[in-house]
C-alpha cells in the first residue's frame, strides 16, 4: 500500500502576542493510499494545526513531512500551493463555494489553477458532480441549493483533480443530521468504492464513526490511535 | 494560468457586480470623455485658426505704422500717419519681396439708388488680389491706370452686393456713391466668408488707393502696406530688410523707436497655437486630476473587494491558486475595470464631440493617437491603483482568508 502522509516529530510552535504556542509538540502519524482516518481531539489539541500542515496550507516548525513519499516540511509557498492544487482536495465546514458562480464552474476552479484546458475542464466536471449523484444540479448557483447539496459540489470540487488525499474540515459541522449522515455515507462510499483517502477533522464521535480508523489528539500530541471495528454505515 | 484565462476570470468577477462596476468606471468613462472632448475642440479650434489664417493671404507680411506720443497720450500702434505708397514702391524692389499694396481704409456709408450700407471701403493696389489670395466673382479688377488716374471705380465684396442690390441686379457698371462722389463698379469679388477674427470679410469695397487718398481721407499716408513675400521661407528675412528699409526711409536711428511696426501673419498663428497649446495643456490637467480621482475610486472598490472576498481568496490559494496568481487576478481586475472605462469614455467623448459639433458646427477633429493615449492611460491608472490592492490580496493567509467572517 503506498504512503501518502508520512509525519515524525512534527512540531508546530507560533508566537500569539508575547506568548509561543505548541500548537504540535513532536507527531508521528503514517497514512497509506485508502485509508479514511478521522482526527478527533478538543478544540485548541493541536488538530486543526495539523491539518493545516498536512494540507500544505502551513509548515512545520520541527520534524519533517512526507506527502506522496517527496519531503514537503521546507517547500516554497508557490510549490505548496501547486500541491495543494493537483494533490490535494478541501471540504470545508462553511462549503466556500464561490457566490454567483454555477455548480459546474465551482467544480471547475481546481482545474483552472491546474492549468487543464477549459473544454476538458467541463467535461471532467461534470463526471465527478455525477459521481457524486448531483449532475441536475450542475447549472445551480450555490444560493439555489441547500446546504447538503452544497457541500457535495464542495466535495465534487475536492475529487475533481484526483487528489492523493482529501481533507475534511468539520464537513457536516453546519449541516442538520440526516444531511451530516448523508454527507458522511458518501464520503464512506467515495472511500470504498473508489479507494479516495480521507482525513476527517471533527470533534464529533458520530461522525467519526463513519472512519476506518480514529486518531485523537491532545494538547499537541496523539493520545490514541485506535482501528474503528463498529462502523457506521 | 494564462492571459486568456486571467481576464476571463477578472471580466466575470466584474459581471458578477455589474452595478458596482459600472459606477466605480464611472470616474474614468468622464475622464476619458472629457480629454477627448477637448482635444477635439483643441484641434478644431487651431485647424480653423490655421485655416482662416491661411485665407488672409499667403506669406504676408503687415507693416503698419507706429505709436505716437502727442501731449503725453500714446496713440498705439496705427496712431503715426508715416507711412506712404512710396514705401510701398521701395519695398516692392527689395528681394524676396512678390507684390506690395498699400491699404488706405474708410468706414463709411455707400450709397447705390434707394439702398444704403455702412462699410469698409478699402484703397488698394492692382497687387491685392494676389496677395490676399482672392479670386474675382466678375469683372475686372483695378488695374494700374486706374491707380495713376486716381480712377472712380469700384470692386464690390459679396456682402455690399447683397445689400445695395438686393433684387438680384448684375451691379457690373452700376454707379455707387461714396461721400458724395459716383463710383463705377468694375469687378465682384467671390465669397471669403469670415475671418479668423470672425470678421465678414466679404464687407468691403476696394477702390483704387490713389483714390481713396485723394478723395476719401485727404492724405498722403496709408494705414497699412500690405508685403506678400514670394515663399513662406523668406517671411522672415524680408520682414527683415523691410524693417531695415524704413529705418533707412524715416531716418530713424536706435535706440529711437521705430514709427513703423512689421508682423507676419504666421507669428500670429504661432501665437494662436501657443494659446491652443497652453489651453491644451490646461484641459489635459483637467482630465489628469479626474483620471486620478477615477483611479482612486477604483482602488477604493478594489480594497473593499479584497476584504469582502477574503474567503473566495482563501478558497483560491487552498485550491492551488499561488500568491502571484491571486495577485495577477486583481490586477486584471482593475486593468479591465479601468480599461473598459477608457473605452466607453472614447465612445462617449466621440459622440460628445459629434453632438457639440453639430449644435455648434465648430471643425472638430479627434486624432487617433489621443484615442490610443487615452485608453493606454486609462489601463495605466488601473495598473497604478490596482496594485496595492492586489498586493494586499496576494500577502493574505489562506488559514486565516478561509476562517474570515
Amino acid at each position: 500500500m503506498a504512503r501518502v502522509v508520512e509525519v515524525s516529530g512534527l512540531g508546530k510552535t507560533y508566537a500569539l502576542g508575547e506568548e509561543r504556542v505548541q500548537a504540535l509538540r513532536g507527531v508521528d502519524l503514517a497514512l497509506d493510499a485508502g485509508e479514511f482516518v478521522a482526527v478527533m481531539g478538543p478544540s485548541g489539541s493541536g488538530k486543526s494545526t495539523f491539518m493545516h500542515v498536512v494540507g500544505l496550507l502551513d509548515t512545520p516548525t520541527a520534524g519533517t513531512y512526507r506527502f506522496e513519499g517527496a519531503d514537503v516540511s521546507t517547500l516554497r509557498a508557490d510549490d505548496r500551493a501547486d500541491i495543494r492544487g493537483r494533490r490535494l482536495g478541501f471540504v470545508f465546514q462553511a462549503y466556500n463555494l464561490l457566490p454567483r458562480t454555477s455548480a459546474v464552474e465551482n467544480v471547475e476552479l481546481p482545474m483552472v489553477y491546474a492549468g487543464v484546458s477549459e473544454a476538458e475542464r467541463r467535461t471532467i466536471a461534470l463526471a465527478k458532480l455525477d459521481l457524486i449523484g448531483i449532475s441536475h444540479l450542475a447549472n445551480h448557483h450555490p444560493n439555489q441549493m441547500s446546504g447538503g447539496q452544497q457541500q457535495r459540489v464542495a466535495i465534487a470540487r475536492a475529487l475533481v483533480n484526483d487528489p492523493g488525499l482529501i481533507l475534511a474540515d468539520e464537513p457536516t459541522g453546519a449541516l442538520d443530521t440526516q444531511t451530516s449522515k448523508d454527507i458522511m455515507s458518501l464520503f464512506a462510499r467515495l472511500n470504498e468504492e473508489q479507494g479516495i483517502t480521507i482525513m476527517l477533522v471533527t470533534h464529533e464521535p458520530d461522525v467519526a464513526a463513519y472512519a476506518r480508523r480514529i486518531v485523537t489528539f491532545r494538547d499537541g500530541l496523539i493520545t490514541s490511535d485506535t482501528r474503528n471495528e463498529r462502523r457506521a454505515a | 494560468m494564462n492571459l486568456k484565462a486571467t481576464l476571463a476570470l477578472a471580466l466575470s468577477a466584474l459581471v458578477r457586480n455589474k452595478a458596482r462596476s459600472l459606477l466605480t468606471m464611472l470616474g474614468i468613462v468622464i475622464g476619458v470623455a472629457a480629454v477627448i472632448v477637448t482635444v477635439a475642440i483643441g484641434v478644431g479650434a487651431r485647424t480653423s485658426v490655421q485655416q482662416s489664417i491661411n485665407s488672409l493671404g499667403s506669406n504676408l507680411i503687415v507693416v503698419q505704422p507706429g505709436s505716437v506720443t502727442q501731449t503725453g497720450a500714446r496713440s498705439g500702434f496705427g496712431g503715426a500717419s508715416t507711412l506712404t505708397p512710396d514705401d510701398g514702391l521701395a519695398i516692392a524692389k527689395l528681394p524676396g519681396v512678390a507684390a506690395v499694396s498699400p491699404m488706405v481704409s474708410v468706414r463709411t456709408q455707400v450709397v447705390a439708388g434707394d439702398n444704403n450700407w455702412q462699410t469698409t471701403i478699402a484703397g488698394v493696389a492692382p497687387t491685392y488680389t494676389f496677395i490676399r489670395s482672392w479670386p474675382l466673382a466678375s469683372g475686372r479688377f483695378i488695374n494700374e491706370n486706374d491707380v495713376a488716374s486716381a480712377a472712380k471705380v469700384a470692386v464690390l465684396g459679396q456682402t455690399v452686393i447683397a445689400q445695395l442690390f438686393p433684387n438680384g441686379d448684375s451691379p457690373l457698371g452700376q454707379t455707387v456713391i461714396v461721400k458724395g462722389a459716383p463710383f463705377t463698379v468694375i469687378g465682384t469679388l467671390s465669397a471669403l466668408g469670415q475671418s479668423g477674427l470672425g470678421q465678414d470679410q466679404d464687407d468691403t469695397v476696394l477702390i483704387p488707393y490713389t483714390s481713396a487718398m485723394e478723395r476719401l481721407t485727404g492724405l498722403t499716408t496709408v494705414n497699412a502696406l500690405m508685403v506678400s513675400a514670394s515663399e513662406q521661407e523668406q517671411i522672415d528675412p524680408v520682414q527683415q530688410s523691410v524693417t531695415r528699409l524704413l529705418e533707412q526711409r524715416h531716418r530713424i536711428v536706435p535706440p529711437e523707436m521705430d514709427d513703423f511696426q512689421v508682423r507676419n501673419l504666421q507669428s500670429i498663428a504661432q501665437a494662436a497655437s501657443q494659446t491652443g497649446t497652453v489651453m491644451e495643456l490646461l484641459l489635459a490637467g483637467v482630465a489628469a486630476v479626474s483620471l486620478i480621482v477615477g483611479g482612486i475610486g477604483i482602488m477604493n472598490i478594489m480594497l473593499v473587494s479584497v476584504t469582502e472576498r477574503t474567503r473566495e481568496i482563501g478558497l483560491r490559494m487552498s485550491v492551488g491558486a499561488r500568491a502571484s496568481t491571486i495577485l495577477r487576478q486583481f490586477l486584471a481586475e482593475a486593468i479591465v475595470l479601468a480599461t473598459i472605462g477608457g473605452l466607453i469614455g472614447v465612445i462617449a467623448g466621440g459622440i460628445g464631440t459629434l453632438a457639440i459639433g453639430l449644435a455648434t458646427h465648430w471643425p472638430m477633429a479627434i486624432p487617433p493617437q489621443w484615442i490610443l493615449a487615452s485608453v493606454a492611460f486609462s489601463a495605466m491608472v488601473g495598473i497604478f491603483f490596482g496594485y496595492y490592492p492586489a498586493r494586499q490580496a496576494a500577502a493574505l493567509n489562506p488559514i486565516e482568508a478561509l476562517r474570515f467572517e
